[in-house]
């Protein structure tokens, strides 16, 4: 869920801006890279506080 | 640059197999490919009306009622205990902030995913468009599916 909702927030972005994507679910560690990958975003890195995945991307198309 | 094509046969009417469908579906979508859900045999439940009727002859009239649709009423494949299996998933799927099967129907169309029905199943059950929810998007046959799927890299039967 959090990658459709990331895809939706991206949409509303504009060029430059970066996104913090904050979800429990680790699957993020690897779907978030995957996504940047396939839809040409920077893929800034994820860290994990607390059993949370803090996750920054940033829009640059 | 071209989207990537993603096809999706949905023969299953099953819940957790139909929700593996969706989250595949709507995650390819949001990673701007083209995804078109065929729905066939069992699958076309997920896109029924809740009908108590439905069905042009006797025999259809028994098997629709005897299979009623509606996306919130699929079994579960493993562990469906009378219908307490699915309840007791739809509390879990809850807790966990996962979509129900009809948000993720609304969220698919939202991304532009296409929801297809198989014309033979749907002629054979007896059904009519009214039969079906408004997100159908449209009828197509084996051929249609078979074109799509040529054109993509991914083509999934689930």
């Amino acid at each position: 869920m959090p990658i459709i909702k990331t895809a939706e927030k991206v949409k509303e972005m504009q060029i430059g801006q970066i996104l913090e994507v904050t979800a429990n679910d680790e699957g993020i560690k690897t779907d978030m890279p995957a996504w940047c990958k396939a839809t040409g975003q920077e893929y800034l890195g994820t860290e994990e506080k607390d059993g949370e995945y803090h996750s920054f991307l940033k829009r640059i198309k | 640059m071209a989207k990537e094509k993603f096809n999706i046969i949905v023969f299953s009417g099953d819940l957790d197999k139909v929700l593996a469908a969706f989250i595949l579906a709507t995650t390819a979508a949001s990673m701007n490919m083209d995804v078109k859900m065929f729905f066939t045999f069992w699958g076309l439940n997920v896109l029924r009306k809740k009908k108590l009727t439905s069905g042009k002859n006797a025999l259809q009239k028994m098997m629709n009622f005897m299979n009623k649709g509606g996306a919130d009423r699929l079994p579960l494949s493993k562990f469906n205990m009378m219908g307490m299996g699915p309840a007791m998933m739809k509390i879990m799927m809850k807790k966990s902030k996962v979509p129900s099967i009809k948000e993720f129907i609304k969220t698919a169309k939202g991304l532009g995913v296409k929801m297809i029905a198989c014309t033979t199943t749907f002629g054979f059950m007896g059904f009519d468009k009214s039969d079906f929810i408004e997100e159908l998007d449209e009828m197509a046959g084996a051929a249609s599916f078979l074109g799509e799927a040529l054109e993509g890299k991914v083509s999934y039967f689930i």
